[in-house]
């Protein structure tokens, strides 16, 4: 099948195939990182505008890392923060990027649906590297390259996804993208971190993480947004870290062999014990190498050159 | 000027309902009934297969003047008014500065009667500054000419403010006007907090943050015994309390608005900042909710909410454009939905826009009983057209209904005696 999607706005638009082929267009440009000369000519010719609203280090680096692998030229542009709170500038930005003949914008901004706004005004395709609470769908693809290389199925694959949901979009886009490829998602949190209807999501509710980590095969552990203490979300990071909190013996109420992932950055000792995240069940790294390959093959398939 | 509507259906919701000519002198509603002779020097106004009702009257519109004149003014509002039928309109005080003194409210009258198009009736602030603080000074807006006061989209949270607020308005006989809001929970909200946000990702408004304000505004009312008028109610919880607050006599009136009987929050996906507006569009069930409210008379009043943006403010991301629609021009074919679907009678759906928002606000408008003002609106009731936001004649475009197909075209607008409006 070929992909038929102009931009990746969110994991939500996807089929469950499609998703697949992503993974499998990923599997043949893994190979390329690994080799002396980490290069092929696929996306020569190409520009490639990385439009950062937010700071981010990581997922910017793997997107440029990503283009320069498939020999595209690439742009970093992070308009400062001030300009974004006058509005506006969104649009009037991208027309000014639009008219140096971008062919691809990937665009990370605080506002949910600002990829899909600016799909709407730019002829170049979009890639959203994440936009508010919304969706980061390279982060959810990524994870589940990550799974499919250490658990093989996604099938009746029990995964818990643990902290903050509703004010994370890594969260909005593993749900989405897990549920189409038939895992069994767990959300794990309490209630003041929980988007409205979120079990119509197709996932199951805990409220403690004991009882949501019993027998699933994975745990996302999402990032305590440190900042958000004192909006009433939770008392202290003190008593986050308690209830919440992954350690190695929580760690053993799940299956054995289960792995531990988590879109970082991590803060240790808050979300998440400093010896799990070292441990061998943690594929965190994994998950950053893996970013590069994803991205490769998204920004391959969006370019249009196997059309 | 004389004028005579001949050979039309008349609706004057109460007091006629049937084939009537409407006779039109100095101003004034002379005489309705059939077959009226008409005078030597009248303009004859052919009605045939028209329905013939008083001017309609909104008592919730935002025209931007003074200080947002890009938006709206107050001469492109009232033409926006008279296109869409309306003949009395009701400006809210968030202007630029507030209206909160006699000074805005005189400048607002004089705009209006320069325009020369609807009659205007402005609302004055409950508090300086609409700040909830301090009460403004009330009996001055009054005598001004303000009919109304409210602090419209800025909450008054402080209840005892507005306890305050109520109490001393009773000396003047105005209606305290309160858009219902929590606004620490609605804090950060841009849409209704509801399944959609979930999936958008948007910052969600729960519908109890409505809910609380509209019991606390009641429970008010009922202690102090003053006249409440709340503003475009939008959630189940909201209408079941006012409900209940009628059959206990407390004095209270409710408006809706159209998108809000029209639209889910459904609307929002994509999205679209034309359906972003405060109070949020809801669920199916609050819709239902509405509907029920309008039909059995708990909510007495249909109101636009007409609120004017620049496209470019519109254009910005879902969480930074600003909230609100234009509403004077589609407001008449969407009431007339209710009356296809058959919640509304014609003379019921007339009635709230015509007689039920005069007594809310006790404005001497809204009929055609001889000796009133003859402000009214002729309407083909069967002339189907297409919302084109390009047409409007409104500064503004910002609506969710643009490209819809709709029924019902005003096609004459008299105001005062003098034809304002009419379709070519």
């Amino acid at each position: 099948m070929s992909f038929k999607h102009k931009h990746l706005l969110g994991i939500a638009p996807l089929s469950a195939e499609e998703i697949m082929l992503i993974l499998e267009t990923a599997d043949s440009f893994k190979e390329v990182s690994g080799r002396e000369i980490k290069k092929v000519p696929a996306l020569r010719g190409k520009t490639v505008v990385n439009l950062f609203f937010e700071p981010s280090t990581r997922t910017r680096t793997s997107f440029e890392l990503a283009a320069k692998r498939l020999s595209a030229d690439v742009i970093n542009f992070s308009p400062s923060n001030s300009s974004v709170v006058k509005g506006e500038t969104l649009l009037d930005t991208a027309r000014n990027i639009e008219a140096m003949q971008a062919d691809l914008i990937v665009l990370r901004h605080p506002a949910a649906g600002a990829a899909e706004t600016l799909a709407r005004g730019v002829k170049s395709s979009v890639i959203n590297a994440g936009d508010g609470w919304h969706e980061h769908p390279t982060q959810a693809l990524l994870d589940l390259y990550t799974l499919r290389e250490k658990k093989r199925d996604f099938k009746g694959l029990r995964v818990a996804i643990v902290g903050d949901v509703a004010h994370s979009r890594v969260a909005r886009s593993n749900i989405l993208a897990l549920t189409k490829v038939g895992a069994d998602v767990r959300v794990v949190g309490p209630r003041t971190m929980m988007p409205y209807g979120v079990e119509r999501l197709g996932v199951h509710l805990y409220d403690k993480l004991d009882e949501g980590l019993r027998g699933v095969d994975v745990i996302m552990m999402l990032r305590l947004q440190l900042e958000r203490q004192g909006r009433a979300l939770f008392p202290t990071i003190r008593e986050y870290s308690r209830l919440y909190g992954l350690t190695a013996e929580r760690l053993k109420l799940a299956e054995p062999g289960a792995l531990v992932m988590h879109p970082g950055p991590i803060n240790r000792g808050v979300e998440i014990a400093p010896d799990v995240a070292d441990s061998f069940s943690s594929v965190i790294l994994d998950q950053v190498t893996n970013g590069v390959a994803v991205r490769m093959g998204i920004l391959y398939l969006l370019s249009g050159v196997n059309a | 000027m004389t004028i005579l509507i001949k050979g039309g259906k008349v609706i004057d919701p109460g007091r006629v309902n049937g084939p009537a000519d409407v006779l039109i002198e100095n101003g004034k509603i002379a005489a309705v009934g059939p077959k009226l002779k008409a005078p030597a020097n009248a303009k004859i106004i052919d009605a045939t297969n028209k329905v013939v009702t008083p001017g309609f009257i909104d008592l919730h519109v935002h025209f931007r003047e003074p200080g947002f004149e890009y938006k709206e003014t107050i001469q492109s509002g009232t033409a926006a008014a008279v296109a869409g039928g309306f003949t009395s309109v009701c400006c809210m005080p968030n202007t630029s500065p507030v209206n909160d003194n006699q000074s805005i409210t005189e400048f607002i009258l004089e705009k209006a009667r320069a325009a020369g198009n609807a009659n205007v009736f402005p609302v004055g602030a409950i508090t300086k500054g609409s700040e909830g603080k301090e009460l403004a000074e009330i009996g001055d807006l009054q005598r001004a000419g303000c009919i109304a006061i409210s602090d419209d989209g800025l909450p008054v949270m402080n209840s005892l403010v507005m306890r305050r607020a109520m109490e001393y308005a009773i000396a003047f006989d105005v209606p305290v006007v309160d858009h219902c809001e929590d606004l620490h929970l609605s804090e950060g909200g841009c849409m209704n907090e509801g399944l959609v946000s979930t999936q958008l990702g948007l910052p969600g408004m729960p519908a109890a943050a409505e809910d609380v304000m509209v019991a606390r505004n009641l429970a008010l009312a009922e202690l102090t015994g003053a006249r409440l008028h709340l503003a475009h109610l939008s959630t189940a919880g909201s209408v079941r309390m006012v409900r209940d607050a009628k059959t206990r006599g407390i004095k209270v009136t409710a408006e809706a608005c159209p998108h809000h009987f029209m639209l889910t929050e459904e609307a929002v996906c994509g999205y679209n900042t034309h359906s972003k507006m405060n109070p949020p569009l809801r669920t199916g069930a609050d819709v239902q909710a509405i509907k029920d409210g309008l039909r059995d008379g708990t909510i007495d009043v249909i109101a636009t909410d007409h609120a004017p943006h620049a496209t470019q403010e519109k254009q910005q991301e879902f969480a930074a454009a600003p909230n609100g629609i234009v509403g004077l021009e589609t407001a008449w074919p969407l009431t007339l939905t209710l009356v296809e679907e058959g919640v509304l009678t014609l003379e019921a759906a007339v009635a709230k826009l015509t007689t039920e928002p005069a007594r809310a606000f006790s404005l001497k408008k809204g009929t055609l009983a001889p000796g009133a003002d003859a402000d009214v609106a002729i309407t083909d009731l069967q002339e189907g057209w297409e919302v084109d936001p390009a047409r409007f004649r409104s500064k503004s475009r910002n609506t969710p209904f643009a490209g819809w197909k709709v029924k019902g075209r005003v096609t004459t607008t008299i105001v005062g005696g003098r034809v304002v409006y009419e379709t070519a």
